[in-house]
């Protein structure tokens, strides 16, 4: 038994299994049927490849693999079944003239034929990205329920009832025409957003930014503009890379966040910025400009300032102003409301974030009460931010931010705190008034 | 004339209670309305989460999951029809002149379960 063989096997499921089963659905036409071959190839790879050897093709061979394994699985099941037995016969028939597993394009296909599935607006959105999250990113409900503010039961049971209504009521595995596809891009323009961001800001676990998935989301997001030039697919792809080119800055050795005002922007990717600056200008220059693009336009304005204090406040607070009209989200408004504190002062930001915590839709989410608590530091009101930073804390899942927002907790009195990461939208500013001393000071934490 | 009967219930208890019709019944019921030459069409529709509504405003069509007729909305006709797929039944949907003052659902039909015949329909 090779490790090495098993390492391998491990990088390609990590690397290819989306991929394969993207083709496999393809194949055998229905998503659980694809899952299971997609188990048993990997199993049949962990069993075989230590004897006989890696293929020149893996993933071909999984492929391949999986379709054979899901035709005996339906020939088992044709003893109760009859109807699974014309299946397993058809599915054996069908491969030839279906292309080469190992063809790229073919390949790539297969992934936005799953993305615009995945999307169809005959299904629910909240469905269309949690079942987008679990098929072409392989997120466990968990993760996805956290990307959603939601629960792991909840976002099980969309992905279900999703698959069923893919299968039942026939909707197909195929990119739409394009008559159809701008009609079908924004709910997979919000999908790929949120694929992105799980990687940008991972939402449970060890590390808070996970780059490959990242990755991907910029990969879909390079196919799809590839596929339809469209301006907001421009625009999503420039917001994307404005924040993958901060990405390393954002984070020290330790997997903790480093704040905005402290981030080495020397550290900052000049090309991706560069990119995702000349995506921005072919945006606006189509004269749609859609919430993408504002959200882009934002960014850029944080990634092309030489210091928190050179940001061009006012600008980036006119555009959330726009943004929010143009795209309502409680999360934007949040945004918002720390833009405005660094242009009008924490006061003003305060009174917004307070007015959106008493509406109840950010009770749950844990940097409305890490960015009250920021603002509280600033205002010099120790005790209140030492409430909101054990409110955040307590509904904080992240190791390295528990580690922050303890350390925070633990600094109070001494350092007054200062920016928070936003996590879905956007990067959210730093303070610039100097620290306050307070009576109790950091002994009463 | 021709009359259209259109069968309505709980969908939750349409399949559960004893006096629950099975398929093979309704089968059968419905060969009988055949062979006194009254039948025209008549067929079981898949349940009500498979269901796709489409509605046509100001020239752009929007597809929604779910059955959701507005309450003040009543049924007017109906179109069976014979498409690949749900898209291509979406389409054929949005071109009902309807589509554009109401909304159309969209609804597979559902083979009955019947033993003999082997029919691979689901359960509704």
């Amino acid at each position: 038994m090779s490790a090495r063989v098993h390492a391998l096997v491990e990088r390609i499921y990590r690397d290819e299994s989306r991929r394969v089963l993207a083709t496999l659905i393809r194949y055998l036409g229905d998503f659980d049927l694809a899952e299971e071959a997609l188990h048993d190839a990997f199993m049949a790879a962990v069993d075989q490849w230590p004897r006989e050897g890696v293929p020149d093709k893996p993933r071909a061979w999984l492929v391949s693999a999986g379709r054979f394994k899901a035709i005996d699985r339906l020939r088992r099941r044709a003893r109760f079944d009859a109807s699974q037995g014309a299946l397993a016969e058809r599915l054996d028939e069908a491969p030839r003239g279906m292309g080469d597993p190992a063809d790229i394009e073919a390949v790539e296909d297969d992934r936005l034929r799953l993305i615009f599935t995945c999307c169809h607006p005959a299904l629910p959105a909240s469905a269309q990205v949690a079942l987008t999250l679990r098929e072409i990113c392989g997120l466990t409900t968990e993760q996805i329920a956290h990307a959603f503010l939601t629960r792991p039961t909840t976002v099980a049971q969309r992905i279900v009832r999703a698959k069923a209504k893919i299968r039942d009521a026939g909707i197909p595995y195929q990119v739409p025409e394009a008559t159809e596809l701008s009609e079908r891009l924004e709910s997979v323009l919000s999908v790929i957003y949120l694929v992105f961001n799980e990687g940008y800001v991972a939402s449970v676990g060890e590390r808070m930014t996970r780059g490959e998935l990242a990755e991907e989301g910029i990969r879909l997001g390079r196919l799809l503009l590839d596929l339809l030039p469209d301006p907001e697919v421009m625009g999503l792809l420039a917001l994307m890379l404005l924040h993958e080119a901060r990405r390393v800055s954002r984070t020290d050795v330790a997997g903790e966040p480093i704040l905005l005002r402290d981030q080495d922007r020397g550290l900052w990717n000049r090309t991706m910025i560069a990119e995702g600056r000349t995506l921005l200008g072919r945006a606006f220059a189509s004269g749609e400009v859609g919430a993408y693009t504002l959200q882009a336009a934002i960014v850029a304005l944080h990634a092309e300032a030489a210091s928190v204090e050179q940001t061009d406040w006012s600008r980036i607070t006119g555009l959330y102003d726009v943004l929010v009209q143009a795209s309502p989200s409680p999360i934007i408004e949040l945004n918002r409301a720390v833009a405005v504190a660094m242009r009008d002062g924490p006061e003003a930001g305060l009174a917004l974030v307070d007015a959106l915590l008493a509406r109840g839709e950010l009770v749950d989410y844990r940097l409305a009460y890490a960015a009250r608590a920021d603002l509280c530091c600033r205002l010099g009101d120790n005790e209140r931010a030492r409430v909101a930073y054990r409110q955040a804390l307590s509904l904080s899942e992240q190791l390295p931010e528990r580690a922050f927002l303890e350390r925070r907790l633990a600094e109070l009195g001494d350092i007054v705190a200062s920016e928070n990461i936003v996590a879905s939208e956007n990067i959210v500013a730093s303070e610039t008034t100097p620290p306050h001393r307070e009576e109790g000071g950091a002994a009463s934490s | 004339m021709k009359y259209l009967c259109l069968v309505y219930s709980d969908e939750e208890l349409l399949h559960s209670l004893p006096e629950s019709p099975r398929d093979e019944e309704c089968l059968a019921y419905a060969e009988s309305v055949q062979e006194s030459g009254r039948l025209v069409a008549g067929e079981a529709l898949a349940p009500v989460q498979t269901a796709t509504t489409v509605r046509v405003r100001t020239g752009k069509t929007t597809i929604t999951d779910g059955p959701f007729a507005e309450t003040k909305e009543q049924l007017a006709g109906f179109y069976m029809v014979e498409a690949r797929d749900l898209n291509e039944a979406l389409t054929i949907a949005a071109g009902i002149p309807a589509a554009r003052v109401g909304s159309i659902e969209v609804r597979p039909v559902r083979e009955l379960e019947v033993p003999a015949r082997s029919a691979a329909g689901e359960r509704g």
